[in-house]
């Protein structure tokens, strides 16, 4: 459930968040959305119910390959991993994502 | 990103589904169960911990479907079930279904039909030749004359010089003959053409070569033929060494040069040419002598291909600034004369322009009964969506939206549509070459009218089908989107559903129906008065009783002298026969398919009007030609026995000429040139029909044929025999004389002149055809909504008895309903029919386009049908048992 202080996710953000938590590695949904909330300092908090729609719309896609592992608490459980499309998909969506930071900056501070 | 690799995951996605959902599950178990047990740590008990983990979480369905869709071409899953549940609704209803199936294929498959005959025949005629797109026909045109003229081969030759926006200009002039191989003579129809005709055209023979340079030069120089592959596989049974064998054609040796490719038919819209000569052997084939060299002479048939980029206009610009230096060159012979381009599908000179109007109106008819036919199953499609109210409301309750299901019904229309329209094009495919059939042979030889079943008229006929789907899901959608839940809901299986308010739209349909069956009744009506009249309109000469036959001493080789010997004993001897009033020659008969000889003609003390070189048509006739055929003669005398070459030139001229020429003066006793020779006009002939039943009387006159012989003539026989009598008797003579000459085909001249009203004829029989079915289709439509009407108001009608209302009050009661609807039916299809008749053109002959008669016969076949239709459902509702009815519901 979304948290009202919570603020909301920038539209189009929440792929290039999930394909940056994987750059270091596999791991499971779970995991992407604790990594997530802890990164951001529970600034950002991943809603669960959109979490797993958008992660198999990234395995569509051919960014991201699943299999199943172990997880540290001994349970089976499905690890994703980034795959060169993906990584290279990060990348791009980093820049574009900085640059438009950037601009917006540049606009806070000018006018 | 490749969204090829994406199209791949997700077609993987189908093979894996099962797996797919069971795989979520646990995933989304995992998640929930670390999440609980972070939460136990904190302190909670297990079930709190699970209970919050699950709340925190959200909707597990909705993360479910959504992750689902990711992988989904939603659109076609949505389809794909529609489709499931639209066939599952039409299995339910075989007797529906199929119904609905066959009206759409009737519907679809004649509009595919006549999509295909008109690819076939005027936008692709020529099958095997390359870019048609950039050919196209080349006439020249006269003075004070709107339509399309002759050329002659100099003025063709320097057109092609001077003209630069042009890959190339052919000529391709038909022509026929009789070819003999072994003992059997067949009558065969080929072009004579220009030497760069098959590379102008793309086409590559598979044996031998095309035409050379030059070949097209020098009289007579080059007896060379290139033959068809079915004259090749059919006459010289495929034999592989046929380059350079020799064969006879009109009397002269042709070495074979050339097969063309399979499926390559020449270039003349209606026949398919089985051999091909160049130019230089005019002379052979063609009529009136040599003329390579005559400007004056204007034979030619012929086309060019455009470069590619340049248009009709730049080109047609072109093309009149050549000719009208020429017209200052030659002032002689070209003198207003001009040169025009046409579109294919508008050739003037082969069965394009014949069929043109023909083709016109079937598009016209066949979308008129496609609408009917919509209309059928539409009110099919209502009736039934009536009974499936209860179905719809409960669904829309169910929260489906108007959209889904209106797709839903759109599917069901795409469905029966999609079916109708593929057996639809199974139908057009049959009838390719149907066409043909309605076209009766002429001279033994049947026509060649392909359809073209191409992308462009699969397109078409997909397009219709997709209107189609339109049209029906529309009727019932209408219905559906004034739903009302509540009302619908309560009223359980609807009793009161279609009631007079709601049945509007049915009745309109019908209405619409009627209409148009009877605007197609009416044209049907004009066009069959348009043919009486013009086979009860005299043509000029005897139509009874008259035998027509051709006599080709031309194509069996003979020479003159031989020709003549042979002519005079074969007379002598049908003048013999038995039953035998009188005989003739002539060059040619009436309304026959072979043209007249013309000539530029000067009469004493007639002067000439400026810009203007009279020509006129002749035909080279025998003695007792006026007798035998039954043209009477106004003064003078016919041709006789001594109107030979040592007698003085004579002519007979007809009314019009005489008029035109000599302004009232009788012309008995004058001198008319005739292609340089003077000749006495002993007669004047009344005016008959020479080329077409349509025309209108014009200057005509008749040489002695012994004075200009013949060796390819007619033969014309005025008895009370049967043809076949006269056929067996006459090939009996001709074999006495010659063994080796085969007789042509007998045929009265009724039978002549009817053939040449063959258009008129086909877009009666298929204007008749369709309008019938179109007629039955409203009928049946009438009788569906009649049935209903009574179906519905079972329960009002047996009320109506119990209270006292004879049977006979209830038949008039239904039957003023029906009738009500075809008046109103009526009332519209007479405005529309008002307005559309008009475009039939010059398809009428001697009958207005408002023709009360047609109106009026059209008036009465519909309203015995309608009455027909209403009857059997009025007067089962009138036999209604009072009892029954009121304790049915």
């Amino acid at each position: 459930m979304a948290n009202n202080e919570m603020p909301q996710l920038l539209p189009g953000t929440l792929f290039l968040l999930i394909l940056q938590t994987l750059a270091r590695g596999p791991l499971h949904g779970y995991a992407i959305a604790r990594r997530i909330k802890d990164a951001s300092g529970n600034g950002l908090e991943i809603e669960d119910g959109s979490l797993y729609p958008a992660l198999n719309r990234m395995l569509v896609k051919g960014w991201v390959r699943a299999e199943w592992g172990t997880s540290e608490n001994n349970r089976k459980a499905r690890f994703y991993r980034l795959t060169a499309e993906g990584r290279k998909q990060l990348h791009a969506e980093a820049r574009e994502f900085n640059n438009l930071v950037k601009s917006i900056q540049l606009v806070l501070r000018t006018i | 990103m490749s969204t090829f690799r994406e199209w791949i995951n997700r077609l993987s996605y189908f093979g894996r589904r099962g797996r797919f959902d069971h795989e979520m599950g646990d995933e989304l178990q995992f998640h929930l169960e670390t999440r609980a047990a972070e939460l136990q740590e904190s302190g909670l008990s297990r079930e709190e911990a699970l209970r919050s983990a699950k709340q925190e979480f959200g909707s597990l369905q909705l993360a479910r479907e959504d992750s689902r869709e990711a992988w989904q071409f939603r659109w076609l899953e949505e389809l794909a079930s529609d489709l499931r549940l639209g066939f599952r609704m039409l299995r339910r209803n075989p007797g529906f279904s199929a119904l609905a199936v066959l009206c759409l294929t009737l519907g679809i498959g004649a509009n595919a039909a006549v999509f295909s005959w008109v690819e076939g025949l005027l936008f692709r005629p020529y099958p095997a030749v390359v870019h048609q797109e950039n050919l196209m026909a080349l006439t020249g045109t006269a003075q004070g004359e709107t339509g399309p003229a002759g050329l002659s081969w100099p003025d063709f030759l320097d057109l092609e010089r001077n003209c630069t926006l042009f890959d190339s200009f052919f000529v391709s002039k038909i022509m026929g003959t009789t070819i003999s191989i072994g003992d059997r003579a067949e009558h065969e129809t080929g072009s004579i053409v220009s030497a760069n005709y098959f590379d102008a055209l793309g086409v590559q023979p598979i044996l031998g070569r095309g035409f050379e340079p030059g070949e097209d030069t020098g009289r007579n120089a080059h007896p060379v033929t290139v033959i068809s592959y079915q004259l090749w596989q059919g006459r010289f049974k495929g034999d592989s060494q046929i380059i350079g064998k020799t064969q006879r054609l009109n009397g002269v040796m042709h070495t074979i040069v050339g097969v063309a490719p399979q499926g390559f038919y020449g270039t003349f819209v209606g026949w398919a040419m089985q051999f091909w000569v160049p130019a230089s052997m005019e002379e052979i084939f063609e009529a009136g002598g040599y003329k390579l060299e005559d400007r004056g002479a204007r034979w030619i048939e012929s086309y060019v291909r455009l470069k590619p980029g340049v248009t009709a206009p730049q080109a047609q610009e072109e093309l009149s600034a050549v000719a009208s230096r020429l017209a200052i060159e030659y002032p002689l012979t070209n003198r207003g004369r001009g040169a025009k381009l046409w579109a294919l599908w508008q050739t003037p000179f082969n069965n394009a322009g014949t069929l043109l109007p023909t083709l016109g109106i079937m598009l016209a008819v066949v979308v008129f009964v496609l609408l009917i036919a919509c209309a059928n199953v539409g009110n099919l499609l209502l009736v039934r969506s009536f009974a499936r109210r209860h179905e719809m409301s409960v669904r829309a309750a169910l929260g489906a939206g108007r959209a889904r299901l209106l797709k839903q019904l759109l599917t069901e229309g795409l469905i029966l549509s999609g079916l109708a329209g593929a057996s639809g094009l199974l139908v057009a495919y049959w009838c390719r070459h149907a066409l043909v059939v309605l076209f009766p042979a002429r001279g033994g030889v049947s026509m060649y009218l392909p359809g073209e079943i191409d992308a462009r008229v699969l397109g078409l006929s997909m397009g219709v089908s997709l209107i189609t789907t339109l049209l029906l899901g529309l009727v019932p959608a209408i219905q559906t989107s004034k739903i009302d839940l509540a009302g619908a809901l309560k009223s359980e299986m609807g009793g009161v559903v279609g009631g007079y308010g709601k049945s509007w739209v049915r009745s309109s349909l019908v209405v619409v129906q009627v209409s148009l069956s009877f605007v197609l009744l009416v044209g049907a009506g004009l066009l069959m008065q348009s043919l009486q009249k013009i086979r009860n309109g005299s043509p000029g000469f005897s139509t009874h009783g008259v035998l027509a036959t051709v006599v080709d001493l031309l194509g069996a080789g003979y020479d003159e002298r031989h020709a003549r010997i042979f002519q005079e004993e074969l007379m002598n001897r049908v003048q013999a026969l038995p039953g035998v009033e009188s005989a003739s020659f002539a060059r040619l008969t009436p309304l026959g398919y072979r043209g007249y000889s013309s000539s530029p003609i000067a009469v004493d003390g007639y002067q000439v009007p400026p810009e203007e070189q009279p020509v006129v048509e002749y035909n080279e006739v025998g003695p007792d030609y006026f007798a035998t055929m039954g043209i009477p003669l106004v003064t003078g005398r016919e041709f006789s026995k001594s109107d030979d070459e040592t007698g003085a030139l004579v002519a007979v001229v007809n009314e019009t000429m005489a008029n035109e020429f000599w302004k009232g003066k009788s012309p008995l006793g004058e001198r008319v040139q005739v292609k340089g020779r003077w000749m006495r006009v002993v007669g004047v002939a009344r005016d008959s029909k020479y080329g077409n039943i349509r025309e209108q009387p014009k200057p005509f006159f008749y040489v002695s044929l012994r004075q200009n012989f013949s060796s390819l003539i007619t033969l014309s026989i005025r008895t009370p025999l049967l043809p076949e009598t006269i056929a067996s008797a006459l090939a009996r003579e001709i074999h006495a004389l010659d063994g080796n000459l085969s007789p042509s085909e007998v045929i009265t001249l009724r039978e002549q002149v009817d053939r040449s009203t063959s258009p008129q004829q086909v877009a009666v029989t298929l204007l008749g055809v369709l309008g019938g079915l179109a007629l039955l289709l409203a009928a049946i439509g009438l009788y569906g909504v009649m049935s209903y009407a009574v179906s519905q108001r079972t329960r009002e009608l047996g009320l109506r008895m119990a209270l006292g209302a004879e049977s006979s009050d209830l038949l008039n009661l239904l039957m003023k309903y029906g009738l009500a609807l075809t008046a109103a039916g009526v009332a519209l299809g007479l405005v529309v029919a008002l307005g559309l008749t008009r475009l039939l053109g010059n398809m009428l002959y001697k009958v207005g386009p408002r023709d009360p008669l047609a109106f009026g016969a059209a008036l009465l076949v519909m309203l015995l049908a309608a009455l027909a239709a209403c009857f059997v459902p009025a007067l089962r509702a009138a036999r209604t048992d009072p009892m029954r009815a009121l304790r049915e519901e």
